[in-house]
């Protein structure tokens, strides 16, 4: 059985002008973006925004009311099981197959990757390997049930990547994490880049995880995508406004600036000494999101219940 | 082999794998044996009596046979969907490729073996019931009401367990019609001492007739003179479970296809949400 035919093998993921309504609610007004294959793309934003929409109707289990998205070269709302095949999904668990073990499910699930196989890309991947990649040889033979948190959601990444996915989702794969176990989680993350070409589209609110994991953060916010870039390019961008410090006589000065080099050099120019303390400092990534996330957030009204709890 | 074949085939043996851990789960052994304790009660005390010269307990032990089809179909089809529903088994079968054909076989071997297992558990009674019997034909009619019953009574199940919100719902809008139906349909006692319009009602639906097929199996001859129209039945016992099969089937397949296109991540997660809440 072989692989779908591309338009470009190189793009994983391609979503234009996507829109998703509820009832009378915009989630999404327009989203627009691509992944290549083998990027780690973060989708970043306060609750809410639209993350989980996104994510979904991405993997095929939403389906949206406007817009064209490509995953793999097909509409996920008409995606086959040859599609299904080529995808890993890591969903929240919470109680289900408590009674199975961990080896026992994962061998169990990767049989019906068997007959996707192929010569480029081998399905599954091989149980042990796996297991060791996520850290848990010493609950291999452990009933789910008897997992800690952090554990369960390390089977929850191994259970997404068992059919040696081209394109890993993962929604909030942290949410309600201790520091300890969040740090194991970026651990495992950062490992899976050594699995051949697989994508990973992850959602966050949290920046600091967005900067740990992705290649490229995307924020969503307000329905639309407001920026686009890698960590440092996202504060870059942001940052062309500066701060220039600087304390003469005992007096502390601050002046924002866009361009803080012309105007240092002004400054010592026009001082040839007294100057001291001087420091010119940039907007930082998340000085830049809480700005972005604020200008998209205030003018909206408080967005009410629904009844379709997190979007 | 053909990937739809080989899911199948996969569903197979995780329903067994299931099954197997069911058996070793304290939970499920403690309900087995409480439902067995409560049913082999029953039988001890109704050993006395008798209805025409048959004893009641000799009445009611294969009547529960049948009950036990219904039960096994429509409460349990329904309590393990709205379960595997609400606590994401679904979602992730959908996750994988062929998975929901894999979800549905497992489905049809563990609906299955729990019945089996509910007739397993009541066997002692035939230590303390006389006047059991089964013919070749018994053994035939026997098989073909098994598989024909829970064909016509989980599909219903698997219609409300689509439906519900919840797995408690699942289980209690399917359990109280069970009892419901049960009181009225000659299972403890027979049908023939109630009003004629209950028995009108009783037998429209499948469990009636599941246990008139049943004691048709194990009863003596003369015993269909206690029944209405003083004969078994068959024919009509095959007809009335066929149309609920084939009804039942075309309405579950379509609505279980529906729910299914709409389960998503953040559905499960609403649903953690509401069970956290509720505490149970």
């Amino acid at each position: 059985m072989g692989t779908d035919k591309q338009v470009s093998p190189q793009t994983t993921i391609r979503v234009r002008d996507l829109q998703m309504r509820y009832g009378e609610k915009d989630v999404l007004k327009s989203v627009n973006f691509e992944a290549k294959r083998g990027e780690v793309v973060v989708l970043l934003g306060p609750n809410g925004a639209g993350k989980s929409t996104t994510i979904e109707i991405l993997e095929g289990f939403r389906m949206r009311s406007a817009g064209e998205v490509e995953i793999l070269g097909q509409d996920p709302a008409h995606g086959n099981e040859q599609w299904r095949a080529r995808i890993g999904v890591v969903l929240q668990s919470w109680r289900d197959h408590s009674r199975w073990r961990v080896r026992e499910l994962l061998d169990h699930l990767g049989k019906y990757y068997e007959p996707y196989s192929t010569a480029e890309r081998k399905r599954p991947l091989d149980t042990d390997t796996l297991i060791g990649l996520v850290g848990l040889q010493e609950q291999s033979n452990q009933m789910l049930a008897s997992l800690s948190g952090g554990q369960r959601r390390r089977m929850d990444v191994a259970i997404g990547l068992i059919g040696n996915p081209e394109l890993l989702f993962l929604d909030e794969p942290t949410v309600g994490f201790d520091p300890k176990a969040r740090r194991d989680f970026h651990d495992v993350i950062h490992g899976l880049s050594d699995l051949e070409d697989t994508t990973i589209l992850l959602t966050t609110h949290d920046l600091d995880e967005a900067e740990k994991l992705g290649d490229r953060i995307i924020i969503l916010a307000g329905g639309t995508i407001v920026a686009d870039g890698s960590a440092d390019q996202l504060a870059r961008e942001a940052s062309s406004k500066a701060e220039v410090r600087w304390t003469q006589g005992r007096k502390r000065h601050v002046h924002p600036t866009s361009d803080a080099t012309a105007y240092v050099r002004k400054l010592l120019a026009d001082n040839p000494t007294g100057i001291s303390e001087l420091e010119v400092r940039h907007a930082s990534l998340e000085d830049t999101y809480m700005t972005i996330v604020q200008q998209h957030e205030l003018p909206q009204p408080t967005p009410q219940q629904t009844k379709g709890g997190k979007s | 082999m053909n990937p739809t074949l080989r899911a199948a085939r996969l569903g197979l043996s995780r329903g067994w794998i299931e099954f197997k851990q069911s058996l070793r789960n304290s939970q499920d052994i403690s309900w087995n044996i409480g439902v067995a304790v409560i049913i082999l009660a029953v039988l001890w005390w109704q050993r006395g009596s008798e209805v025409n010269g048959v004893s009641l307990a000799l009445l009611t032990l294969p009547s529960l046979l049948g009950m036990g089809i219904a039960n096994g179909g429509f409460v349990g089809a329904a309590g393990t969907l709205s379960y595997d529903r609400e606590d994401g088994t679904l979602l992730r079968a959908k996750a994988v490729p062929q998975g929901m054909v894999g979800y549905l076989f497992s489905r049809l071997v563990t609906i299955t073996l729990t019945t089996l297992m509910s007739f397993i558990i009541i066997l002692p009674a035939v230590f303390f019931i006389d006047g059991l019997t089964i013919d070749g034909f018994g053994v035939v009619t026997l098989i073909w009401i098994f598989f024909l019953g829970l064909l016509a009574t989980a599909p219903w199940g698997a219609i409300v367990g689509s439906l519900v919100k919840n797995s408690t719902s699942g289980w209690g809008l399917t359990f109280m019609p069970m009892v419901a139906l049960v009181a009225i349909s000659g299972i403890f006692y027979p049908i023939t001492a109630l009003a004629g319009w209950i028995q009108f009602i009783a037998q429209l639906f499948p469990v009636y007739w599941l246990g008139l097929g049943a004691r048709s199996i194990f009863l003596p001859d003369s015993a269909a003179a206690n029944e209405l129209g003083g004969s078994w039945q068959l024919p009509i016992v095959a007809l009335v479970l066929t149309a609920w099969a084939i009804v039942g089937t075309i309405i579950a397949l379509r609505v279980m296809k529906r729910m299914a296109r709409r389960e998503s991540g953040s559905n499960v997660e609403k649903r953690r949400q509401e069970v956290m809440q509720r505490g149970y």
